[in-house]
């Protein structure tokens, strides 16, 4: 009571913001939680960067000179201070395999994965939501059946198998899919990049047939991923909206006469919809770490193939600046999920803990 | 107005085909209100569903008709149906803050159905689902329009549930158990104001409840139900007064009421005397100024505000009130599941309150205070069979072998009536007076000395409530203990309670022996409680 009149209308936009920045301050021990330990454990990691560089006919004089080079012969806090100081400065190292700054490298690579990633979770969401609430609205029905089948066969099917299927299919027998091949065939010239989505640059810049082109690129990967994610999200969808049909107030509503239409969609799907933006969240989660083998089948230039390389040749900092970039790409992530729960639910206060 | 002939309904379900109505027929008449009064099971709501065609899935209307104004409602094709459903019949439901869309603003869904029926359009449906708000007695229905349903209290969140039902004037209002949950002052004007809304609109109405005593004050007509066939059916104060039927006599028996004694609950041959118990004038239980303070959301709630009460040895004591008055928060601090923030709890002379009630189940009196639980389901585990449920506490708080625990087990059974063949079951094979028995029987494992009964029968049938007080009597009689009983029900406190303690918001308001507070209140929100009460039409002789 105390509180209302002290709060200005003016300073609205203020308290409504300001929950979220105390979210993101509440991430910041999070995320230097993540650079001390990614620093540790790519220290523990088997194998030796220098030897790895200098070659395998380097001797002990050479291997020392690129181990001094690297620095890595000063002792690990010392390593871990000038790592934790060019952080600061926004330098993340430079690649030993690319040769590139790291930052040049993500920047580059991140908005293909996540452009690839989004594109696949758009494509399942746009399938799976309503395949789930057809399934619950007309449980034992044929579509319940399709539902469980697709259900089954998308997570059955490691997604490597499925790429390789679709390329069969579409690339190599029917001919409707351009050579998978990374995200632009080379006869086109990258949007000027302006988000480093190829699809977004190409609409900006207003060029249709380099965003075709890149579309057409997309879809077979895209597809690949779709299948292998539609399967959580069709599955908590139907579970969702039979429980939410079940309920009391869409009984409610059906008493009052409202429409099924209305019923379905405008009670039951909203309510449901709860549930689902969790799985969501998880499933976008784990499909951007783990989509490396669908980068790999379509020679996709994403960040997962590029953090395997790096891990394999013990490339300290772009192994580091790729879970770096993962960390804060969680933070934001759980705080868009968090945001979205109060925009569905009023009952989830969006408050400052 | 509305004749159910032979209604058959049928439900599939994993055991099989069930029938759930088998063959009613019943008549509401322009104007009447028609009460189907039924315990658990009887059949009573899934007519109303049959009604309105909202049965759940499975469910089917196997045979018969029901003819509403000429529409056969079991056979009409769907879109009719969807025009009869909120514009000529609708439904109110029990459980109203489960009955509103959680997350939709309570106005937008009396517009829903405003729109709907093509009652209001884009730019009037706002001002009319006001008026639709403030015709069920709605104060500052204007701002309310913007609330959402867990913002509401349960009793408001029933009169957007009635406005909701009443927005397109419908000429049947179908009300299923419309007061269950609610508080006894709120049952009572929430009651009220259906009844007057549907003298001023003439209506025709069905009200569904399991308590005859509501029916029958509230309705002109009375159907009494039991397993899916009608068993008595007439005029309200005929069927209350004149039972014919031996079940509405039952019925009629069980029902608490002015005058009543604890074993007339009972069907008559099986009446006996009241058990006598004696009364020391020795203090079992004192409480001294016992205080508790949550920290709210919006500062400090003062829950309990430094009440003082005694429990003889061997008395039982009532403790009354509605909810959020502090009852709750006073059991779990006397049974020590809660810490006092100040005062104390004396039991037997000792200060039990200064033992936290983290470190209380390993205390040695632990044993002697017992309690028993408001939901008969919910406080037992799903999946201990009810034997292992009542050994339970003997194997925490004493140390018997596992021979003698058995022995117990058996001998608990038998002494609150549970077949001994029912030991081996587990929860949901079990009845309501099955499991309460269970937790009463858990309850008398370590000899207690004094039980919380913690609305011990809320979630009972009538019939089933009478056999568990009579149980309670009847142990009280035998082990001589003493009872904490708390409850939101004058009526049935009065049956078992030597005297009574009446709260509200956090503190006691009156307190006195049982008649005196029933027949003589003197603070004017006991005697607002007992004025609450469905008051039957009683017969004149």
């Amino acid at each position: 009571m105390a509180a209302a009149p002290l709060a200005l209308p003016r300073l609205g936009f203020l308290r409504r913001g300001r929950p979220i920045l105390m979210r993101i301050a509440q991430a910041i021990p999070v995320v230097v939680g993540v650079v001390i330990i990614s620093f540790v454990l790519t220290r523990a990691l088997p194998g030796d960067p220098a030897v790895y560089f200098a070659g395998p006919t380097a001797d002990e004089k050479s291997i020392a000179e690129v181990r001094a080079k690297l620095g890595l012969d000063k002792p690990l806090p010392t390593q871990f201070a000038i790592y934790a100081q060019d952080l600061l400065k926004g330098d993340l190292g430079t690649s030993l395999t690319t040769g590139q700054p790291v930052m040049e490298d993500l920047a580059r690579r991140l908005p293909a994965s996540l452009e690839l990633t989004l594109a696949a979770l758009l494509l399942s969401c746009a399938i799976a939501v309503p395949l789930g609430v057809l399934a619950a609205t007309r449980p034992g029905s044929w579509v319940d059946h399709l539902c469980r089948v697709l259900v089954t066969a998308g997570v059955s099917m490691p997604t490597f198998f499925t790429g390789i299927l679709l390329i069969y299919i579409f690339y190599y027998l029917l001919g409707w899919a351009p050579s998978p091949l990374g995200r632009l065939d080379f006869i086109y010239f990258e949007p000027s990049r302006v988000t480093g989505f190829f699809l977004v640059d190409a609409v900006l810049a207003g060029d249709w047939e380099t965003f075709f082109a890149a579309l057409r690129q997309l879809a077979l990967p895209a597809c690949t991923l779709a299948l292998f994610t539609l399967a959580p999200i069709a599955r908590m969808t139907r579970a969702a909206m039979l429980s939410a049909l079940s309920s009391d107030f869409v009984r409610t509503a059906r008493a009052a006469g409202l429409t099924k239409r209305k019923v379905v969609y405008g009670y039951a799907l909203k309510n449901a919809l709860l549930p689902v933006v969790t799985t969501l969240g998880m499933v976008f989660s784990f499909t951007l770490g783990a989509n490396v083998l669908v980068e790999k089948v379509f020679a996709w230039p994403g960040i997962g193939s590029y953090a395997v390389e790096a891990l394999v040749a013990s490339d300290y900092a772009a192994v580091q600046g790729f879970v770096l970039a993962m960390a804060l790409l969680f933070v934001a992530l759980n705080l868009v999920i968090d945001l979205l729960y109060a925009a569905i639910d009023p009952r989830i206060g969006f408050k400052a803990r | 107005m509305l004749a159910i002939d032979n209604l058959r309904i049928g439900f599939r379900t994993r055991n099989g085909h069930v029938e759930a109505v088998k063959g009613i027929s019943l008549a509401v008449g322009s104007g009447e209100t028609m009460g189907i009064v039924g315990e658990s099971g009887s059949g009573k709501s899934v007519t109303a569903y049959a009604l309105l065609r909202i049965l759940d899935a499975g469910g089917r209307i196997e045979a018969g008709t029901c003819v509403y104004s000429g529409i056969d409602l079991a056979h009409a094709p769907e879109r009719q149906m969807a025009d009869v459903r909120g514009r000529e019949i609708s439904m109110i439901f029990q459980n109203p803050r489960a009955a509103l869309n959680p997350i939709r603003k309570v106005g937008h869904q009396i517009e829903d159905v405003l729109v709907r029926h093509n009652r209001a359009g884009r730019n009037n449906a706002r001002s009319k689902a006001i008026a639709a708000m403030e015709a069920v007695k709605i104060r500052d229905a204007a701002a309310r329009y913007h609330a959402y349903p867990f913002e509401l209290s349960g009793g408001m969140c029933q009169r957007i549930v009635i406005a909701l039902a009443l927005a397109c004037d419908p000429r049947l209002l179908i009300a299923d158990e419309p007061t269950t949950g609610l508080d006894i002052t709120t049952q009572k004007a929430v009651m009220d104001l259906v009844a007057a809304l549907i003298r001023e609109r003439g209506m025709s109405s069905i009200l569904i409840t399991h308590d005859l005593g509501l029916a029958a004050q509230y309705c002109d007509k009375i159907t009494v139900m039991k397993d899916g066939v009608v068993v008595e059916t007439g005029d309200a104060v005929d069927v209350f007064a004149r039972p014919q039927h031996a079940y509405t006599r039952r019925l009629v028996d069980a029902t608490p009421r002015e005058g009543a004694t604890v074993r007339s609950l009972l069907p008559a041959e099986a009446r006996g005397p009241d058990p006598a118990y004696t009364v020391r004038d020795t203090a079992l239980l004192r409480v001294q100024n016992l205080e508790k303070t949550f920290a709210g959301k919006s500062g400090p709630v003062h829950a309990v505000k430094g009440i003082s009460f005694r429990v003889r040895d061997g008395e039982t004591l009532g403790l009354v009130g509605e909810s959020g008055c502090g009852k709750s928060t006073t059991s779990a601090m006397v049974v020590r599941l809660a810490d006092p923030t100040s005062g104390k709890i004396l039991f037997d002379g000792e200060d039990i309150g200064a033992v936290p009630a983290k470190s209380f189940a390993r205390d040695k009196r632990r044993g002697k205070i017992q309690m028993v639980f408001q939901d008969a389901t919910d406080s037992l585990n799903p999946r201990h069979a009810a034997g292992r449920a009542i050994e339970e506490p003997l194997r925490r708080l004493t140390d018997l072998s596992a021979r003698a625990r058995r022995d117990r087990v058996a001998e608990l059974a038998d002494l609150v009536g549970l077949p001994l063949h029912l030991i081996d079951r587990f929860p949901h094979q079990l009845s309501g007076g099955q499991k309460a028995r269970v937790g009463i029987a858990r309850a008398l494992g370590t000899d207690p000395r004094f039980l919380i009964l913690d609305e011990p029968t809320a979630a009972l049938d009538v019939s089933i409530q009478a056999v568990v007080l009579n149980l309670l009597a009847d142990l009280r009689a035998r082990l001589g203990i003493s009872y904490l009983f708390v409850s939101h029900d004058l009526q049935v406190v009065r049956l078992l309670c030597d005297r009574v303690v009446v709260m509200r918001a956090g503190e006691i308001v009156e307190e006195g022996e049982a008649d005196q507070v029933m027949h003589a209140p003197s603070h004017p929100y006991t005697a607002e409680l007992i004025a609450a009460a469905p008051h039957p039409p009683t017969l004149k002789s």
